[in-house]
């Protein structure tokens, strides 16, 4: 029941907002909307725990062996509250952005809602399928309509090369059907399929290509930059904090378990490029000079480690990509609420013309030390968990047993190298003498307060007590891996 | 049985009606009624009303399969008439003949949708080609009209010659135009079936312009009145085709090894040609000249694979096409200027059209939710089921991401770039038909079997 409102909440609320005329009632009502999407997802995490309340299942297409069949376990429980808690920060830290058509645009922020939320809960391939493309279709047009000078081209390579990704996945799932016993896209009769070393090495590249490019993981990560630079702030909030994640959430649950002979095969050269993108990332955002794709290269080197944990496969690995899934979302939000404060008050992103916020605008200066100490995993800040987890996890990996020191070293090297480019950023933007454009400056309004303040009370809760994040996902992660570890051992046939 | 007789008995009326009746509505309403009447006497006769037994000693036989593409293609066209029925009128003067050109089409098609010799499928074959070259070329002060009639017919007669020989060399071998008489072959077959077989496999591509036989395509769809390109783009390809895998499964079924190889290869040639050169052009109604024999790359993957998924996924491919193309082209005629920058900020001063032809683009691409999808996932489906050649599908699905370049383009000009594009008049009754396509293109994309439980209750 959960699950299914999740989806068809979002879903409605987004098609009613299509016919809604003035602008100030469509942003209340999408936020009412938002609201009470995050309150369902409290709902499903604490009242409604039991295993009735989070799954369903109904027919759809019993011909081709797909059913409707959606489920809410510990990693879907913990990304749907990400995208639950995202759309209303989202929509608070944006409230005096005002858009042409802010029907349309409110509406397919909201379908894009309902499309994640249908990745994060789908139980079975074909449904996982059909959300994963439509989630993508909103974006799409949100960026097109109303991003940047250079959106058409830059949001058109988005698209054809997520587009790809899938259909090749496509292939793949269908091929992984024709394979099971009882030909059904259920994800239970994906766990049971049972395929040679070779066919699950080539029907890994199939799907890790559609998520690698999802994250994104290098080399298939020339879109993200572009993109978020020309998309609307918003939706550039949305991609970063919530849509990358899906690509992780595949990785986990539709390649790990399903092809776990191709996954430990390729694992080490997966790790590798995760790595070598973070470096690369991690180089390039210390030459940046524009606030927005500064951001996004970081985004790239902290999606690589995540990438990188997952296949260590080990639980220590596996719990600090859970709980780094739902940090990574909220502290890149924040960052983009700052970088799209700056660029509505001064309009401009670069670096070089800014200086001297701190005297003028206290709070913000404040808000924004305190999200970029946790985008660099200090302690006590909510990415210190997950980094130590994943670090941990990446020393002990199993499948780079080989070069695990050096893959460790390297990603050591990017956590220094995010310190150099994030406190640079700080210090060039927020510190020195104010010039004529900052000078008249004044500091932050209530809402971006408020965003901004919620944001940093959940960075300290993560990073002080994460148990409570850690209890959703403990049972399914060590699912995973036992999953993993006995199917890995299967002889093929 | 029902729909065969009286589409013929309509097109004779039709004939007629051009002298009877004088004004245009009355003729435009008369084909309109009949186009509905043919549709629920084709139902009916799937419910098990049958009006008519005729003894065709086997010749001819209305199974489900054929039932249900017949009605797919009068559903189609009836759509199409409330669409563009009032264009047709722009056209020429003889108004009623084309109406009746159009039912005698359509008598071909129930023809070529349910044989069981190959005299009826060639019969079936020259009652839709015939009235075609008439319509394509019925622009007759237009150059590029004639000029596209006279290719579509010189270029067509051969590719029947082709069949007759086709066919008479398999009569040589076997005695027999029964298809199921032809396909029982135990040992390896003799060099007049093979020879037979080729040239079947050759004309029938060519009637369904499949690479490297599409030379045709592009000139004709693009030279004929754009309302009659709509129509034989549409329902008529998609007749063909299941003539194509119903030729192919009864009378070649046993052969398959022999040519699944070479189906594969026109497959990867008319995907390719299709989508590559559609990238290029900039007129969207060349693109879409191009896009249907892309479209048609795909529907060869049904009879290269050929089996059960094979043929549920044509009967949803041709309905998924024929919906989402006609509702494209109707939306195409509206406009004065056929280029892509035509389009050029559509979105803002017809938001309704500009929506439902972004569902039929979306559609055609392959986006979930449309039907377009299923279609495209059937095909998929069915041609991973055969074990073989894993790299026809894969390139199958990098083609279908290129065409994705294409029709995106129409989006684009639609609703991100500015302009204000001439549009002609547009009644209520074209922006609801319009609608209720759109909605059946989505209603498809979800629940696929309300048309496929058809196909076995």
């Amino acid at each position: 029941m959960i699950p299914v409102l999740l989806i068809i909440f979002p879903l409605l609320t987004g098609l009613i907002s299509f016919f809604l005329k003035k602008e100030q009632s469509v942003r209340l009502w999408a936020l009412f909307s938002s609201l009470i999407t995050l309150l369902i997802s409290v709902l499903g995490l604490t009242i409604l725990h039991e295993e009735k309340y989070l799954q369903h299942q109904s027919e759809w297409l019993p011909g081709l062996g797909s059913s409707f069949s959606v489920g809410l376990d510990g990693m879907g429980q913990l990304l749907c509250l990400l995208n639950a808690v995202a759309y209303p920060l989202i929509f608070i830290a944006t409230w005096n952005s005002s858009y042409k058509k802010a029907n349309n645009y409110f509406a397919l922020m909201l379908l894009a809602q309902a499309g994640m939320m249908g990745v994060f809960v789908a139980m079975d391939a074909l449904v996982f399928y059909f959300f994963w493309e439509l989630a993508l279709i909103p974006m799409y047009f949100l960026c097109s309509q109303w991003g940047g000078e250079k959106r058409i081209p830059v949001t058109f390579k988005f698209f054809i090369y997520t587009f790809i990704g899938s259909l090749l996945m496509l292939i793949g799932i269908l091929y992984v059907q024709s394979q099971t016993t009882d030909h059904s896209f259920d994800i239970n009769s994906f766990y049971k399929v049972v395929l040679s070393v070779k066919q699950q090495g080539f029907l890994f590249w199939l799907f890790f290509v559609a998520f690698a490019i999802k994250m994104p993981i290098f080399p298939f990560h020339t879109w993200q930059p572009d993109t978020y630079e020309q998309s609307p702030a918003s939706t550039t909030m949305v991609l970063s904090g919530v849509m990358v994640k899906m690509g992780l959430l595949g990785l986990i649950r539709w390649l790990m378990p399903v092809l776990p002979l191709g996954f430990h095969e390729w694992g080490d050269m997966a790790t590798s490029m995760a790595i070598t993108g973070m470096v690369y990332a991690s180089l390039i955002a210390i030459q940046q000079n524009d606030l927005k794709r500064l951001v996004a290269y970081t985004s790239i080197a902290h999606m690589g480690l995540m990438c990188a944990a997952v296949f260590a496969e080990n639980r220590s690995g596996m719990q600090g990509v859970m709980i780094q899934l739902f940090s990574h979302g909220i502290n890149i939000i924040g960052l983009w609420i700052i970088v799209d404060w700056i660029e509505k008050k001064f309009g401009t992103r670069k670096i070089s013309d800014l200086g001297g916020l701190a005297q003028k605008a206290p709070v913000a200066v404040t808000f924004t030390v305190i999200i970029a100490l946790a985008n660099i995993a200090l302690p006590l800040t909510n990415a210190f968990p997950g980094e130590f987890l994943m670090f941990n996890s990446l020393l002990t990996s199993r499948t780079t047993a080989v070069h695990a020191i050096l893959f460790t070293v390297f990603a050591g090297i990017c956590i220094i190298l995010a310190a150099i480019y994030i406190l640079n950023m700080i210090r060039k933007v927020f510190y020195g003498t104010p010039n004529p454009l900052t000078e008249t400056t004044s500091d932050l309004k209530w809402n971006e307060k408020l965003a901004l303040g919620s944001i940093v009370m959940l960075v300290f809760w993560i990073g002080i007590y994460p148990q409570l994040f850690l209890d959703v996902t403990n049972h399914f992660s060590n699912a995973i891996i036992d999953k993993f570890d006995a199917l890995q051992f299967i002889p093929a046939k | 049985m029902n729909a065969l007789l009286l589409s013929a008995v309509l097109g004779v009326v039709m004939m007629f009606s051009g002298i009877w009746l004088k004004s245009k509505s009355a003729i435009r309403n008369v084909a309109i009624v009949g186009m509905a009447l043919l549709l629920v006497v084709n139902i009916l006769e799937m419910s098990g009303m049958i009006f008519f037994r005729i003894d065709t000693k086997g010749m001819i036989v209305f199974d489900r399969f054929a039932l249900l593409f017949d009605s797919i293609a009068f559903l189609s066209t009836l759509l199409y008439l409330f669409l563009s029925a009032q264009d047709i009128e722009k056209v020429g003067i003889n108004y009623a003949d084309y109406f009746a050109l159009i039912f005698f089409i359509l008598c071909g098609i129930t023809l070529t949708s349910s044989f069981k010799s190959l005299l009826i499928l060639f019969l079936g074959v020259e009652i839709i080609s015939i009235p075609l070259y008439i319509l394509t070329g019925s622009d007759k002060r237009n150059l590029k009209s004639n000029e596209a009639s006279l290719k579509y017919f010189l270029l067509g007669s051969f590719s029947t010659g082709l069949m007759l020989m086709g066919i008479a060399l398999i009569y040589g071998d076997k005695g027999s135009f029964d298809t199921n008489s032809i396909n029982l072959i135990t040992e390896t077959p003799s060099a007049l079936i093979v020879a037979g077989m080729l040239l079947l496999l050759f004309s029938m591509a060519f009637k369904v312009s499949a690479a490297p036989f599409h030379f045709w395509a592009p000139d004709v769809y693009d030279g004929a009145p754009t309302v009659f390109t709509s129509f034989m783009a549409t329902i008529v390809k998609a007749a063909v085709f299941i003539a194509f895998i119903r030729l192919f499964e009864e009378a070649f079924g046993n052969l398959q090894n022999k040519w699944q190889l070479l189906m594969a290869i026109i497959t990867v040639a008319t995907l390719f040609i299709g989508n590559i050169t559609a990238v290029f052009q900039q007129s969207v109604k060349r693109m879409l000249a191009y896009s249907s024999i892309a479209q048609a790359g795909f529907m060869m993957l049904s009879v290269y694979a050929m089996n059960a998924e094979a043929k549920e996924g044509l009967l949803l491919y041709s309905a998924a096409y024929s919906f989402a193309t006609i509702g494209i082209f109707a939306v195409l005629i509206k406009m004065k200027d056929y280029t892509f920058d035509g389009f050029n900020g559509f979105a803002k001063h017809q938001p309704l059209l500009a929506a439902t032809t972004t569902i039929f683009l979306l559609s055609l691409a392959g986006i979930p939710l449309t039907a377009g999808f299923l279609a495209k996932f059937y095909m998929l489906k069915a041609a991973l089921g055969t074990g073989k050649y894993l790299w026809l599908v894969i390139f199958a699905v990098i083609m279908a991401a290129v065409s994705v370049y294409y029709y995106f383009r129409v989006i684009q000009a639609m609703y991100f770039k500015e302009g204000d594009p001439p549009v002609l008049q547009i009644t209520p009754v074209f922006k609801w038909t319009l609608v209720i396509l759109a909605a059946l293109v989505i209603l498809l994309g979800i629940f696929p079997n309300l048309l496929l439980t058809w196909y076995y209750f």
